[in-house]
Order: structure tokens, then C-alpha cells, then sequence
């Protein structure tokens, strides 16, 4: 069945004709062309395909496009502010928050979405938080890193408006 | 890893229209909440139903609500987030906010339900002992109206429910606990994320200044082919002041009368010993360190 839906993405509204059984991953990987979002597991475990949908981190592995009209999602290629990188990725980039590389959307994407809940994680925050987003290449410390030098860059950000 | 299979999906705006579909089309289709189950069910075991009835935009079946009477109704499709997270629940029953946050990770928890934990009947959902703890009942409604079960009711076996398949679980009612209500919910699990329950015990107590236990209830999961009240560990403790020796008796007469299966996860013996020193240290946590706890003072709180 396919169906037509309205969704904005990455803050443009979209009108797009999907099948209903069609994964959110691969609408935004193979119809709309957004190929950030990466394909770990597939079974919900790795993270590896996280997005925000109406503001919350979800595996968009285990999301059918027909539930999808009237949604917002931000996908990777959304998380820049203006021109400028968001303040996770460029604390990743600094901190060496990567190395292969292939979990790093999806660690992002959770990253944000915590600092948004929560701008002064714990390191213990910050794990509990990235639990369902695994790296293969077992980055973590850095990961942590990144995110707490994050969480610093963006209330610096705030008090200074 | 294997796609769903074309499917129609619909998205009714009413329990009434979501059952008249169910109806009109048949045998064949699928309720879909979180679809943390029925995707991987769809990806990994083959399944492919005909269509699909999205219940996320049916009025009024997501929400907690705590009633005049003293009970707390969980609409059927609250995510387990936001029971993780209710401030409602948290304090009045931290161990079942607990029991939500063990589920998954936090993007699993944004999309899966309460009220899918329970359909889906897994015997180690992870909500299902605290609920059954809380002596907690199901709303139900389809064509003949509303009803209402006993949680121990309406398990019927692994994926079995006492659900018509046009019937759709609309809330969890928890009853009006008495005030010094205590519990636990212990998932038992080498990993400290991101697994099934190997074993789940929940107990929730009624104890005077004494530690006299007034009322005792224990509920253990992925033990038996649904999750299950543990009525003869009960009666060990029921009125007796709560000691370390009387908690051991009560976590062997539990470990008795579980049935457990042995499978890839642990062997059928193990199962039953940790049921046995869970349902101890469950009883004696509750007893001793009740309200919430930070997930890393958890697995202190296990050993
Ligand atoms: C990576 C991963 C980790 C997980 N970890 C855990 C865990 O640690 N502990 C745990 O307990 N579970 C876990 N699960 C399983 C799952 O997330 C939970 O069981 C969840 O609560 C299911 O809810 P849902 O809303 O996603 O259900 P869905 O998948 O939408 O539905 C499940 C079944 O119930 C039926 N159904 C759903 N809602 C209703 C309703 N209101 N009325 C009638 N029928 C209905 C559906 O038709 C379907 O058959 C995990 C799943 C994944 C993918």
C-alpha cells in the first residue's frame, strides 16, 4: 500500500509517497537519499540508526513509514546549527569521539537528546543514556569525553545567549 | 536483515473504529503500539500480517492518571519512558518506575509500550512481575464493550492472552496500595543493559514499624510460561516478622514452585537457584533500602 504523508524533516516540511511497510531507515536512506543514518543491527539493539522523532530518540530500524504523516524527524544531517557544526560533533571530532566511525550518528543523535533533558550529565548520566548505542571499535571513554565537553560548550552557550 | 512484507496500515481514531476494522478485514492483522515487538517479530520470525491497526492515535489510551479512589490508571499505550519516568509512579511505586527504565535502552523505552509489554506476553517481560506484585488489572474493550481482568488472568501462556483478537488492552489499574506499601523489582542479568531478564522477581510488602508483614506479595518472570504470582513463597512471610532466615525460606519455597525452561540464556537449575537467592535479597531490600535508586546502585542492590 502506499500512501501519501506529510513530515517535516530536518525542518522542511515534506510531502513524500511511501509504502507503508517501508523502514523509516530506509526512507531516509534509499528514497530521500539521507544516508547519515546508518544500518547496525537491525533488531533495535546497536543504535547504530537512531534519529529524533517528534523530538525523541527512536531506532528508526523498527519504525514503519505508514504510522508516519504528520511526524518530525531529525536525521544526522539535521544536527548542524546554521552553517556551524552542533556542539556534540565538534566535541567528537576534538575529543577523538570516533574511529570507524559507523556508530557515530547514532551516538551523536542520543547525545543531543540528552543534553537537551539533562545539560549537566554525571559521567554515569552520560552511559546509562548511551547504553543503546554500541561501538564495535569500544570508543567509550572518548565518547564520554566528548559528550561532557559538549554539555560545557552548550551551557557556556546559554549563559552567554 | 529480512524487510517487513507489504502490509496496509491504518490508523483509527477511535477504540470503536480500531475493532470495526479488525472485524472487516479479518483474521490476519496485527494492533501495532511501539512495535518493539511486532517489527522485530516481522524482520526476524517471518511474520507478515495482511494490516496493520496503529493504536497511537486513538484518544485517550496513553496517559497516568491517579483517581479519586486512591488507584493509578496507566493507559495501554504510555511508553515505558514515561512510566520510567512519572513523577506519579516514581513515588508511589518506585520499583515499577524501575522496572519500566530495565526495558531496553531509552530509544527502545521511547517507543514500547506498557500496554505492548503486557499483549505480547513475553514470560520475562520486564513490568509484568512488579504489576502483578501491585495486584494491577487489565481494561479491555472490543464490539460487547469494556471489561476488566486480573493481570494473572489474562496471561495464558508464552504470546497467549485472554484477548479476542478484535479486543484491544486500553489500561493498567493499579489499586489504591495501602501507604506503607514497600517493594522491589530485581532483574537478574550478567549484563548491566540491553538484555532479557534471566530471572525477575518483584515483591511489594505491607510491613508495620516492626517489620511485621502484613500483606506480602511476589511475582517472578521468565520462570514459567507466563509471568507468575509465587502464592506459597507468600504465605511463608505473611504475618511473620521479616528476618534473613524467614526471607531464605521464602526465596526457596519460590525457587519450588517456579517452572522454569532451560534455554540459551541460563539452564532451567540455575534459573530456579537465583530465583531463590533473588527473591531473598528482593525481600530484604524492599524491607530495609525502599525508594528509587540510581541504575548503578542497582546492581549493588542484586549482589
Ligand atoms: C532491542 C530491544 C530490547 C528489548 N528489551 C526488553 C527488555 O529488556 N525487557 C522487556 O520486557 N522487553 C524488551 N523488549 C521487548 C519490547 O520492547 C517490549 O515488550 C515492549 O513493551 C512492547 O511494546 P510495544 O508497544 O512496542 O508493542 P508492539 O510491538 O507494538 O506490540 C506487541 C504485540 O502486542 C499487541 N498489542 C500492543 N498493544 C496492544 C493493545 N493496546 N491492545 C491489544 N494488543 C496490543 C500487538 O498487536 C503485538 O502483537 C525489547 C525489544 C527490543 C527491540
Amino acid at each position: 500500500m502506499t500512501k501519501k504523508i506529510q513530515i517535516t524533516l530536518n525542518g522542511k516540511k515534506t510531502s513524500v509517497e511511501v509504502q507503508a511497510h517501508r523502514l523509516l531507515l530506509d526512507l531516509l536512506r534509499d528514497e530521500i537519499g539521507l544516508t547519515g543514518t546508518k544500518e547496525g543491527c537491525g533488531t533495535g539493539d546497536c543504535g547504530a540508526c537512531t534519529v529524533l522523532l517528534n523530538g525523541k530518540p527512536v531506532n528508526s530500524c523498527l519504525i514503519l513509514s505508514g504510522e508516519l504523516d504528520g511526524a518530525e524527524i531529525v536525521t544526522i544531517e539535521g544536527l548542524k546549527i546554521g552553517p556551524e557544526l552542533h556542539p556534540v560533533q565538534k566535541a567528537f571530532i576534538q575529543d577523538g569521539g570516533a574511529q570507524c566511525g559507523y556508530c557515530t550518528p547514532g551516538m551523536l543523535m542520543m547525545s543531543k537528546a540528552l543534553l537537551e533533558e539533562n545539560p549537566n550529565p554525571t559521567e554515569e548520566d552520560i552511559r546509562f543514556a548511551l547504553s543503546g548505542n554500541l561501538c564495535r571499535c569500544t570508543g567509550y571513554a572518548k565518547i564520554v569525553q566528548a559528550v561532557q565537553d559538549a554539555a560545557v560548550e552548550l551551557r557556556r552557550m546559554k549563559t552567554e545567549g | 536483515m529480512r524487510r517487513p512484507e507489504p502490509l496496509e496500515i491504518f490508523q483509527p481514531a477511535s477504540i470503536r473504529e480500531a475493532s470495526a476494522i479488525v472485524k472487516e478485514k479479518g483474521p490476519g492483522g496485527r494492533f501495532l503500539a511501539g512495535g518493539t515487538d511486532l517489527v522485530i517479530a516481522m524482520k526476524e520470525k517471518g511474520l507478515s500480517p495482511k494490516y496493520v491497526v496503529d493504536l497511537k492515535r486513538v484518544p485517550n489510551l496513553s496517559g497516568i492518571c491517579e483517581e479519586a479512589d486512591g488507584s493509578l490508571t496507566i493507559g495501554a499505550l504510555t511508553t515505558m519512558r514515561e512510566v520510567e519516568t512519572s513523577p506519579a509512579v516514581c513515588k508511589r511505586f518506585p520499583f515499577l518506575a524501575q522496572s519500566a527504565a530495565e526495558v531496553g535502552s531509552i530509544q527502545i523505552r521511547n517507543r514500547a509500550t506498557i500496554g505492548g509489554n503486557m499483549a505480547n506476553a513475553t514470560p520475562s517481560a520486564d513490568v509484568a512481575p512488579a504489576l502483578l506484585a501491585l495486584e494491577a488489572g487489565v481494561k479491555i474493550a472490543g464490539a460487547a464493550g469494556e471489561r476488566t481482568l486480573n493481570l494473572g488472568e489474562f496471561f495464558r501462556g508464552p504470546g497467549q492472552t485472554a484477548m479476542l483478537p478484535e479486543e484491544i488492552l486500553t489500561a493498567i489499574v493499579i489499586p489504591a496500595a495501602h501507604p506503607n506499601l514497600v517493594g522491589e523489582y530485581i532483574k537478574f542479568s550478567p549484563r548491566e543493559m540491553m538484555d532479557l531478564a534471566y530471572v525477575g522477581v518483584a515483591v511489594a510488602l505491607v510491613l508495620d514499624g516492626k517489620k511485621r508483614c502484613d500483606a506480602a506479595r511476589i511475582a517472578l518472570g521468565a520462570v514459567s510460561p507466563t509471568p507468575m504470582r509465587a502464592p506459597k513463597a507468600e504465605a511463608v512471610i505473611e504475618k511473620q516478622i521479616l528476618t534473613e532466615e524467614l526471607a531464605q525460606r521464602a526465596g526457596d519455597e519460590a525457587a519450588r514452585e517456579c517452572k522454569p525452561i532451560s534455554d540459551v540464556r541460563s539452564s532451567a537449575e540455575y534459573r530456579r537457584a537465583m530465583v531463590g537467592a533473588m527473591t531473598k535479597r528482593a525481600l530484604l531490600n524492599a524491607a530495609e533500602r525502599p525508594g528509587p535508586v540510581a541504575w548503578t546502585e542497582r546492581r549493588e542492590r542484586r549482589y
